[in-house]
């Protein structure tokens, strides 16, 4: 696996994803561990804007040549923002997955404090996914 | 669950940094350090090198390998002289498909059934029942010891022949030659594939099997040549609308549903499946393999519904689908009524409970092109 380092200042999913929070908003993303899982993205199944999501729920799909895989969002929120730069080139998660690759932007939820404690932050992901990819 | 079998080129998957999965009970690589999409890319514009160790081989010998085989298989074997492979579906008495398989034959009575890696004990067992019909003739199953790789692509031809003193422009297209030595070693070579390229398939013993892979290795260096995984061969089978076991085809689909009448030879005599299948020929399908295109956002996958135009009917399902690497197109084989199964006709795929809407277009997707008549 690529040397890409998971960031100090997002929190992760036992799902791989991961959220930056800033204020009240966040943007949403695929781990690089997620990405080398999946292999070549060929294809994103975004959310809506506008939509309302809770922790854990499906916000999105993101295939590969080979495999479909649902996306759980981190935290409840409404989204505001998706990454059109992803339908036309999704393999944009593959290159930059916790930078240009991000997924979609949003709104917290008055539950977010209590979601983004559920959450890793990086040291705790980084063991999490250096064990999930020894099996 | 039991540990997967290894090919005897496992050692070689590791080294070249191949992402090794449990493919039906075998060790084997989903891809390489290149990806799929590349791997495919090049195989079409370069060359790909392919382990299939895992296939089987039941070599056919003794008083009347030509009457037994002829027997299980539906295309015309007859017609093969010593060098020939013929392609042929194997079905039971209902016309649905046992197997799709290849019959080399090497001597004058002497005959190579390469059949596909997930249904050797099947096969195994479904010939022997119809061997016991030919006494005299015999059967022996060398798929443990036999290993098979597969150089394919436009470059092909001259890193092969790079490796070995016979004359490969020699071997047509779906022809064998017996006996190539090939970087010193001993091999059966065919012009066959499952990528829609030229290219070769190289039979050795096991123990042969990591020199000739490193020998071709090194030889398609300066023309690009990459190892390929299983992903890409997936892709480039499917690109030219070749047909999978288990996707394409199965008990329940006949070869005429299929869209391989032509490998069906109703005049060669009597043949299992015989009766159905003249039956089937006679009363009109009802179900055919089309290709179709996604013209709304989505990729059809393995068994997703196809919908009527309206998306209200399910009226049938997707055999295969990918996203296509040569092609940049969202792609699948479906079986549909045969009343709908024309091209521009409009369809829907059910993704994720939606919807999504479809086109039936033209089979194969892919077709090479063929500069010189080789």
């Amino acid at each position: 696996m690529s040397a890409v380092s998971f960031p100090k200042d997002f929190k992760y999913t036992k799902t791989h994803e991961w959220i930056k929070v800033t204020g009240k908003t966040a943007r949403v993303g695929l781990t690089n561990y997620a990405q080398d899982q999946l292999g070549e993205v060929v294809f994103v199944e975004m959310p809506e804007v506008g939509r309302t999501v809770k922790a854990g729920d499906i916000f999105g799909v993101v295939e590969s040549v080979k495999a479909v895989s649902d996306s759980y969002s981190p935290a409840g929120g409404k989204v505001t923002k998706v990454n059109d730069k992803l339908s036309d080139s999704p393999e944009l998660i593959n290159q930059d997955p916790h930078g240009e690759g991000w997924l979609f932007e949003m709104e917290l939820g008055d539950q977010a404090e209590a979601d983004l404690a559920n959450l890793m932050d990086q040291p705790a992901y980084e063991r999490f996914q250096a064990e999930a990819g020894e099996h | 669950m039991a540990e997967p079998r290894k090919t005897p080129l496992y050692a070689m998957h590791i080294k070249y940094g191949g992402k090794v999965i449990d493919f039906g009970g075998w060790a084997l690589p989903v891809q390489y350090g290149a990806g799929i999409i590349q791997e495919h890319r090049t195989t079409r514009e370069k060359a790909g090198l392919f382990d299939v160790s895992h296939m089987g081989e039941f070599r056919v010998t003794g008083q009347d390998p030509l009457g037994f085989i002829q027997r299980f298989t539906v295309n015309d074997i007859a017609k093969g002289a010593i060098g020939r492979c013929i392609y042929s579906p194997m079905c039971y008495p209902t016309g649905g498909v046992v197997d799709d398989l290849i019959v080399y034959r090497l001597g004058e009575k002497e005959y190579l059934i390469v059949v596909n890696a997930a249904n050797i004990d099947k096969d195994w067992a479904w010939m022997s029942e119809v061997l016991k019909g030919f006494p005299g003739t015999n059967m022996v199953n060398e798929s443990a010891t036999t290993a098979e790789l597969a150089l394919q692509g436009p470059k092909a031809v001259a890193i092969l022949q790079s490796l070995t003193k016979t004359d490969l422009l020699d071997i047509k297209y779906y022809h064998c030659l017996d006996n190539v030595t090939v970087a010193g070693r001993k091999t059966l070579v065919s012009r066959t594939g499952y990528t829609g390229e030229d290219g070769f398939e190289v039979f050795s013993a096991p123990a042969d099997a990591e020199a000739i892979w490193e020998a071709i290795m090194a030889a398609g260096k300066p023309h690009g040549l990459i190892p390929v995984g299983l992903g890409a061969r997936d892709t480039l089978r499917f690109e030219a609308c070749m047909p999978l076991y288990g996707q394409e085809l199965d008990a329940e689909r006949t070869p005429l549903e299929a869209g391989l009448g032509r490998f069906v030879s109703f005049d060669k005599g009597d043949f299992i499946g015989r009766a159905a299948l003249l039956g089937q020929n006679e009363k009109g399908l009802e179900r055919k393999l089309v290709g179709i295109e996604m013209v709304g956002r989505g990729i059809p996958r393995h068994n997703y519904r196809v919908l009527d135009a309206e998306g209200a009917e399910d009226i049938g399902y997707v055999s295969t689908g990918s996203y296509c690497p040569s092609l940049e197109r969202n792609l699948g084989l479906a079986y549909v009524p045969a009343a709908v199964a024309e091209e521009g006709r409009k369809v829907c795929v059910s993704i994720r409970d939606k919807a999504v809407e479809a086109v039936i277009v033209k089979v194969p997707f892919y077709k090479r092109q063929r500069p010189t008549k080789a």
